[in-house]
């Protein structure tokens, strides 16, 4: 089974707060997210993981007139956290899935503390069920 | 069934590839060195023998270059040890390896049940022992398996040899297992292939045509299975079970891979050749006194096979099945089916009452499959209120998209109801 572990942030300023830390920081919570991602193609669990360029460079696309596109870039107020990036691994059980999750949010922080990230886990739909 | 490799050679390799593969691991004692070795050949000769022509004899051929890659890589990793830590006897371990170079693939000798048994340790878990089944006796490539299941070339390499490290410890001979052990881990291997038939339907969604078609390939593979146990009815049961399920596929899904179930299905659409097979099987297996849950279910599969429409199916019959099935194991999923039939034999009611009966079993707790099924058993005793709240209910629980979109449109037929009165 598949699940995608979703890591939410903080809207802030509309730029990861991330660019900020100190380098030492930054570089050990880099450094982990490459381990994380490593053990996961070794467990032959990994099936895909993305960050996402930071939420003040997103747009909004909505269909207008005749189905051209009307893209809008913000501010987005209503909107507290943004999808900062995401995993999609495949696991035996759901448990597995909470295990990875819970390693993506200790993630150390600027002071080199566990940033206990929410992590979204949701389960990526199958195709036809068994029959029987 | 698609590929880089020609289709002719491409299944002429495959059916090589267990043959091949156990006569190399028998004489070298190296299972995850011998498949690698084999991976290895199978490729120089997709690559070769389309241009070049098949050898006179392929199966020859391809394991004599196995053997070779194989040398390959026992001199290169004992030069690598010898660089780390001098080992002296390593030679005489390397003048062994060479000795055999003029031996022969002896066709009379076949390891594929080895082979199976292998894949399917116990110390390794349902994906990796699929992973490895589809490798090393269906002659599927990584990266073949990994399309197969969505994922990427290196995450299923890592699988696979993960899974030939934790048989390298566990320290098993190349043989056959003996006794009540050789019983329970003929089970495994029937388990995996089935694992692998269902995953055929869980992963296609009717515009993948560029994968590899997981239930064909584990209908081939518990073909060899069975050539290679023949006294075993269970096998066999097995197989029929795989047969009659899959005569249903063109007519189980729409153009657009929505669900269509097993009452609106097309039964001119069922093939009668793999029914026909399916059904010969089955009885031919009962007759040897010795049922098992495969045979069960295939028996069941054939019923419904053989019924013109869901109103002629021998619903009793089924009933019966279903009651000697749920005897054999503690499983919750078979009282559920068998509620069904009950319900089609003494009413909805009855059949309600026997859902009632396991909704508090831990192993069925919150499973999608209760309110799907009591959601059906309702509209068919005329309670549309209830039948479009389980509707609901079950198409947020389940984890299949058709099955979702399909309860989905259930309960929309039934809302609208509600809204004309």
């Amino acid at each position: 089974m598949k699940f995608m572990l979703m890591m939410n942030m903080p809207r802030g300023t509309g730029d990861y707060q991330i660019n900020k830390w100190h380098p030492e920081a930054f570089k050990a919570h880099i450094q982990f997210m490459q381990d994380l991602n490593r053990d996961l193609v070794k467990t032959g669990e990994w099936v895909d993981g993305q960050g996402l360029t930071p939420p003040g460079q997103a747009q909004i696309v909505r269909c207008g007139p005749g189905g051209t596109a009307v893209v809008s870039d913000g501010p987005f107020a209503e909107t507290k956290e943004f999808l900062a990036g995401y995993w999609i691994v495949a696991v035996e059980k759901p448990e597995r899935a909470y295990e990875i999750a819970a390693k993506a949010s200790s993630a150390p922080g600027p002071d080199g503390k566990p940033l206990v990230i929410p992590i979204e886990v949701r389960r990526v739909m199958d195709g036809l069920p068994s029959e029987g | 069934m698609t590929s880089s490799r020609t289709p002719g050679v491409e299944y002429l390799l495959r059916e090589l590839t267990p043959q091949v593969l156990g006569a190399l691991s028998r004489r070298y004692r190296d299972f995850g060195a011998a498949e690698d070795a084999v991976q290895e050949a199978l490729l120089e000769a997709a690559t070769q023998w389309p241009t070049e022509g098949l050898p006179e004899n392929p199966g020859g051929w391809l394991f004599k270059t196995a053997f070779r890659r194989l040398t390959d890589l026992r001199r290169s990793d004992i030069a690598r040890r010898r660089r780390e830590e001098q080992v002296a006897n390593e030679l005489a371990s390397e003048e062994l390896l060479m000795s055999g170079d003029d031996e022969e693939l002896d066709p009379e000798q076949d390891d594929t049940l080895v082979l199976l048994f292998m894949c399917s340790h116990p110390s390794l878990t349902a994906t990796s022992a699929i992973a490895l089944t589809l490798r090393a006796v269906g002659g599927l490539s990584t990266k073949e398996i990994g399309a197969a299941f969505f994922v990427p070339e290196a995450t299923m390499a890592q699988r696979i040899s993960r899974a030939k490290q934790l048989i390298k410890q566990s320290n098993v001979p190349f043989s056959l297992p003996s006794g009540e052990e050789r019983s329970q881990r003929l089970d495994a291997v029937m388990h995996v292939l089935y694992l692998i038939f269902n995953e055929g339907y869980a992963s296609s969604s009717g515009t993948e045509l560029q994968r590899v078609d997981l239930s064909s390939e584990a209908i081939r593979l518990t073909r060899l299975l069975m050539a290679a146990t023949p006294d075993m009815p269970e096998v066999a049961g097995l197989l029929a079970l795989m047969l009659l399920t899959d005569a249903r596929r063109a007519a189980r899904s729409g153009p657009a891979g929505e669900l269509i179930p097993l009452d609106e299905q097309d039964r001119g659409c069922w093939d009668r050749d793999l029914i026909q097979e399916g059904i010969e099987l089955v009885w031919n297996a009962m007759k040897q006194g010795r049922v098992g849950p495969y045979q069960l279910q295939a028996a069941i599969a054939a019923l419904h096979d053989e019924a013109a429409s869901t109103e002629q199916t021998d619903w009793a019959q089924i009933h019966a099945l279903y009651g000697l099935l749920e005897r054999m194991g503690n499983n919750p999923m078979v009282t559920l089916s068998r509620a069904v039939a009950t319900a089609m034999v003494e009413g909805p009611e009855a059949g309600l009452r026997l859902v009632d009966t396991i909704t508090q079993d831990p192993k069925l707790q919150g499973h999608y499959r209760i309110d799907a099924v009591r959601a059906h058993l309702y509209e068919r005793a005329g309670n549309q209120a209830l039948a479009l709240e389980h509707y609901r209910r079950a198409a947020e629980r389940t984890a299949s998209l058709p099955e979702k979109n399909y309860l989905l449109g259930k309960a929309a037929c039934l809302a609208r109801g509600e809204f004309d009165s």
